[in-house]
Order: C-alpha cells, then structure tokens, then sequence
C-alpha cells in the first residue's frame, strides 16, 4: 500500500506520517501542495492519497478535480484532512468524488477510523 | 444652512437700499435687479464662507492626524516587526512540534524492541515454569535475561532524556504567549487610531454602502475559532461532518 500525503506544512505531513506508520503503512511519500503532488501520482503507482484543501500553488480541491480527471489515476481513493470546515466547502468535495474528509484537528482514532471505512467501502 | 451666520448690519444696509430704491419712481428694473443681486450675493458668500470654515477644519484634523508620528511609528516601525515577531512565532512552534516527533520517531522502536524481548522472555518464563525448560535452555534464558536488564536500563535512560527533551520543548508555549500578547497590544493601538480617522472621514463624507459580498464558494477560511465561527454552516467537529456526509450518502 503506497500512499501519498500533500500538505503544505512539514509538520503535518510529518505527523500523518507518523499516524500512518502506526496503522501499519510504511510505504508513503510526501508533497507540499498539488503542483508536486500530482506529478507523483501520475509517476508512482499510489493506492491512496491523503491532502490538505488549502494550500499555496494548487489546492487539495483541485489536486482531487485533477485525479478523477485523469483516465489512469480517477479511481484512486482520496481522503481530505483540512481545516476547512463549511458546509458548502465539504459538500463540495464530496460533489467532486472525495472519498472520507477529516477536519482538523483530528484524532489518531478518526484517521484510522475514515481510512477503515474507504477500504470497506472499495472491497465490499 | 445652519450656523451659515449672516452679516446682518450688511443686510440691514442692502434692504433700506432696496427699500429706497422701490419707493423712489425713477429706479429702474436693472437698478432694483442689482440690489436683488446685491442681497443674495450676501447668503451666497456666508455660505462659501463656511465652506472654507469646513474644508479648513477636515484638512487641520488630517494633518493633525498625519502629524502624530505615532501613526507613521505604527506603520513603519511597529506593523513590520509584529510581522518578524509572527514569524518567529511559527518558527518557534514549528522546532517544538520537530523536536518532538523527533524523540517519538526515535523512542518507538526502542519500547517496540523492549516489548517485544519482554514477551519473548515471558514465553521461555512460562516454559520454566512448566518444567519443560532443559538446562541448557535454562543457561540461555539467564542469558538472555541478563542482556534484557542490561538493555532495559540503557534504553529507558534514553527514552528519559527524550522526554526531558520534550518536556523542554513545551517552553515555546510561554515566549510565543508573550510575543502574540504584545501583538495584540499592537492591534489594539492600531484599532484606535483606525477609529480617529474613520471619525475624520465621518464629519466629512457620506457613509458608503458596504459592498455585498460576493459569493464566497471557494473562499478557504482556515481554522475556525471556537465561538468565532465565520458563519451559521461551520461544522463544529468531526462528527457534524459525519452526520453531513452521511446525509449526502456517504
């Protein structure tokens, strides 16, 4: 399981890292906003991708609109972890094909609980 | 117009001149137009008088206002400070959180491998306790056991000083207090001198109609604080977004 995590901050991306290695996945890799991420994704042969909504360059809204348009990549599970709290914000990401959204600040358990809940959703 | 005060020894003259002027037969219509003109002439001067009054008293306020060097202080010296304090702020939080996970990226696997040589000793106890030890397995787990202690005691010393350097860490907490307080200050001092010009601009100018706001789809609003949510459709936490998705078939 290849995961990448795109957030504009180290520290985040760090402690995403961190969750995640717990969770038992240890193969991940790092971007700080669309612009790297998506190349990455279109390089590397993901299984799931953690982003931020709000960063500099490209945001997590249109990294997400990015992938499903992308033939090869539409399918790839996308989980949001933002601060961005709105209704219409979250209602949009979903209209767009977000597979779970986190806000922040958020728990080991609530990571663990959404990731859970896409792969039940995808083999079942 | 109010307080537009007439020269009223002036207008006293002009209207006996017109008086005159009517009853005198020889006075022509020009000749009374004139004095007509004369009269209002006269409020047509108190008022570009008080004009001149007004525009001379918004320009001393805004020169008033653009004299104080407090203000330009504000502006040149202080804003941009606060700005490096800020930064520092982020800098400084920034190296705790590292420092941090630092510790805990290098302390998991030693309680990991601790954990784990535990249950093993554990195992090969519960045997010898059984009676199903050789003596030869006994000699390893003495061993085995001796090294245990030996390493349990290195490696609780080093989560130790990882968590002291944790502990030191958390000293971000009272300087980034400090210097957010005194930026605060600043805002406050800021905020008041706003309201000195916002009065200047008031005695002169109409209120403008604050401009609708525009359709804000996209606008991306950070973190919310909490009670100072920026609308009614903030969600407060994780399970408000839950129940939201679930709501739209999630």
């Amino acid at each position: 399981m290849k995961i990448l995590i795109v957030d504009d901050f180290s520290t985040m991306r760090r402690i995403i890292k961190n969750l995640l290695r717990d969770l038992g996945f240890n193969n991940t890799e790092e971007a700080d906003d669309g612009n790297t991420g998506l190349p990455k994704l279109q390089a590397g042969n993901f299984d799931f991708l953690v982003t931020d909504w709000n960063m500099p360059g490209m945001t997590g809204i249109d990294l997400l609109r990015a992938v499903r348009a992308d033939e090869k990549l539409k399918d790839l599970p996308v989980l949001m972890v933002t601060a961005e709290a709105k209704k219409e914000q979250i209602v949009m990401a979903a209209q767009e094909g977000v597979n779970g959204y986190i806000v922040k600040p958020f728990t080991a358990q609530t990571l663990k609980e959404k990731i859970d809940k896409i792969f039940e959703r995808i083999e079942g | 117009m109010e307080g537009a005060s007439i020269n009223r020894d002036l207008l006293l003259e002009k209207a006996q001149s017109l008086i005159n002027s009517l009853e005198s037969p020889e006075t022509s219509d020009e000749q009374l137009e004139s004095v007509i003109d004369e009269i209002n002439n006269l409020r047509d001067n108190s008022l570009f008088n008080e004009l001149g009054k007004m525009t001379r008293e918004i320009h001393d306020s805004i020169m008033n206002f653009r004299m104080d060097s407090r203000v330009s202080d504000l502006a040149e010296v202080d804003i941009p400070d606060a700005k490096d304090r800020l930064e520092y702020v982020i800098t400084m939080t920034e190296k705790a959180a590292n420092t941090a996970m630092g510790v805990i990226e290098e302390g998991s696997p030693v309680a990991e491998k601790l954990g784990g040589e535990a249950s093993e000793l554990k195992a090969q106890w519960q045997k010898f306790r059984r009676r199903e030890m050789s003596p030869d397995e006994l000699r390893a787990m003495g061993h085995d056991l001796e090294s245990f202690f030996d390493e349990s005691e290195q490696m609780m010393s080093k989560l130790l000083t990882g968590f002291t350097e944790i502990l030191m860490a958390q000293d971000f907490q009272d300087l980034t207090g400090q210097i957010i307080r005194q930026v605060i200050n600043l805002v406050n001092e800021i905020e008041t001198n706003l309201v000195e010009l916002i009065k200047i601009q008031g005695e002169t100018l109409v209120r403008e109609e604050p401009e609708k706001k525009k359709s804000e789809e996209t606008k991306l609003e950070g973190p919310q604080v909490p009670g100072k949510e920026t609308s009614d459709d903030v969600m407060k936490g994780q399970d408000d977004v839950d129940d939201l998705l679930a709501s739209l078939g999630f």
